[in-house]
């Protein structure tokens, strides 16, 4: 059984665009990684999920279970940690916590206080008085303290600052450990070249690749250093070309004969050719054509 | 229970705030009666002169040497309109404030179906209503007794269940328009409970917008008519309860189905 599948799901915000089309499977135990700029569709694709908003066609199933029909069903199951999480105003950081543990009508106390511990989370405080990275803790917590079988976070890392981040992908780590399916949207590539097995990318609401970080990363292009001089003009496959005193660099997708000869006759005092980050890779998904593939 | 039991804390203060407001006002009019009725051979005879005026407030049916006749118009006007404002602002808000205040991810990312959010949200302001009404006719029976009145409880009881009414009509309303805001609706809340108090002046007033009566709630809790006739007016009651009942229902429909922001 999948902890994610998704179906042809599509969603219109009136005649605005919010998802179309999306394809998705994520195995139980998975670390995935949901990547995509701001207004890509990724908070639309997890609210369809956790069933906030309603698709407008298409299907998905979390955990086996239909998101329309059985929609408690995979909340009771899902802990989520909303990009902004706020909170009602005037509650202290543990009434936030025994609110969402009694919605669940689960007794999280001992889980709770060990991630509060370690996130050090004063539990005192008013969530109002609190800056954005610890209210960001609180929903943490509260996605956590009920062990669920399967944990979405939107963009979780913003407002943590780095010891913090460390913390919270240790503990992402150990639950995904224990058989906790992880799904991460964010748009901090690293974040998820660290700590995703499997990654899919979705631009203007379509997914437009979905595979092992390693493969995604795994691209016949390159990044390409030069020291000195050459006539790059007629050589296609250029892309996030820089050009600095005496140094250019680019990004190659083009064919390595092509390069070879055009280097060669340039004056070339070094060369460096490396694998691109993902974030090379990330950009150069976005600036394609749509239909286009590597 | 808990979710009831978060909105009734979450209200708390607006709680306090108007309970004490209507209930200290009421027992300032029961206890400024017994200086009142020495006076109020004159006093009876300017309110009963003073045309639409008059007719408006119902003070031409009514007795004001008496204490019920004083009552159903003074301590009426501010259980009857302030309540009105509290019912309707209470359930103005209750479903659309989690988007205004964006806790509805956290509140509908746990595993309470839409229904039984809505149903937690309606006991609460029911419940709130029901204790504010009960608090404040415990006031004003103590009041009276302690002013050394009889307590007229047949009149005492109906008038009080009438505003009870009243607001829960009021409520049942709000809490319906509530399900498609988005933004705070203390503006909604208020204008419709003021709207229905001045469409039963003008109803009162103008012989040919007697029909208003049947939209507004305050048409059958019209403290004059009541203490007259004994009971509110059926077919009004009835078209009322229907008014409120519908925004209950529209609140689930469209509380069950709408998408989240």
């Amino acid at each position: 059984m999948d902890a994610i599948n998704i179906r042809n799901l599509t969603k219109h915000y009136g005649k605005a665009r919010g998802i179309e089309q999306v394809n998705l499977t994520v195995a139980q135990g998975e670390f995935f990684g949901f990547i995509g700029p701001n207004g890509a569709g990724k908070s639309t694709t997890i609210r369809t999920l956790l069933g906030l908003i309603g698709p407008t066609s298409g299907s998905a199933a979390v955990c086996g279970l239909d998101i329309v029909k059985d929609k408690d069903k995979i909340l009771a199951q899902t802990g989520y940690l909303p990009s902004e999480a706020m909170f009602y105003a005037g509650m202290r950081v543990r009434d936030v916590l025994k609110l969402s543990a009694d919605l669940r009508r689960k007794d999280c106390r001992e889980t709770a206080s060990r991630l509060c511990q370690r996130l050090q989370l004063d539990t005192g405080r008013k969530v109002e008085e609190l800056s954005f990275g610890n209210r960001k803790k609180v929903g943490i917590v509260c996605a956590l303290q009920h062990d669920p079988k399967l944990l979405i976070l939107d963009e979780p890392t913003s407002g943590l600052d780095p010891l913090m981040q460390k913390e919270f992908f240790d503990i992402l780590r150990e639950q995904n450990k224990k058989g906790t399916t992880v799904f991460l949207s964010s748009h901090i590539l690293s974040e998820i070249q660290h700590n995703c097995a499997r990654a899919a990318i979705i631009r203007e609401g379509r997914i437009i690749a979905c595979d092992s970080v390693e493969a995604l990363s795994r691209t016949n292009a390159r990044r390409v250093t030069v020291h000195g001089s050459v006539d790059l003009d007629k050589l296609e496959g250029i892309r996030d070309r820089r050009d600095e005193p005496g140094v250019v660099s680019f990004l190659y997708y083009g064919n390595m004969d092509s390069l070879l000869q055009v280097l060669a006759a340039g004056r070339i005092s070094d060369l460096s050719v490396s694998e691109p980050d993902l974030e090379e890779i990330f950009m150069y998904y976005y600036e394609k054509k749509d239909g286009d593939r590597i | 229970m808990t979710l009831i039991k978060h909105e009734i804390k979450q209200g708390k203060i607006s709680f306090m705030i108007w309970t004490a407001s209507i209930g200290v006002l009421m027992m300032i009019c029961i206890f400024l009666f017994p200086e009142m009725k020495s006076q109020m051979e004159d006093v009876s005879d300017v309110f009963s002169s003073m045309g639409s005026f008059t007719e408006a407030f119902g003070m031409d049916r009514l007795n004001f040497g008496t204490l019920i006749g004083f009552y159903a118009v003074e301590c009426g006007n501010i259980l009857g309109l302030g309540g009105a404002f509290y019912a309707s602002l209470c359930a103005v808000g209750i479903l659309g404030k989690e988007e205004k205040d964006r806790t509805a991810e956290f509140l509908l990312t746990h595993p309470v179906s839409r229904g039984r959010i809505v149903t937690g949200k309606l006991f609460a302001v029911f419940g709130q209503i029901m204790a504010m009404n009960l608090i404040i006719y415990a006031l004003s029976t103590g009041s009276i007794a302690a002013i050394g009145e009889k307590i007229p409880w047949k009149e005492l009881n109906l008038l009080h269940f009438t505003y009870f009414l009243l607001q829960m009509e009021l409520a049942g309303i709000c809490f319906g328009i509530s399900a498609f805001l988005r933004k705070g609706g203390v503006g909604v809340g208020l204008g419709i409970a003021a709207m229905m108090y001045f469409l039963n002046l003008v109803a009162n007033i103008a012989g040919t917008a007697e029909f208003l009566k049947y939209l507004t709630p305050f048409g059958y809790a019209e403290g004059a008519d009541l203490v007259a006739n004994g009971a509110p007016d059926g077919g009004m009651t009835a078209v009322g309860l229907v008014f409120g009942a519908a925004g209950v229902i529209l609140a689930y429909l469209e509380y069950c189905r709408k998408d989240i922001h």
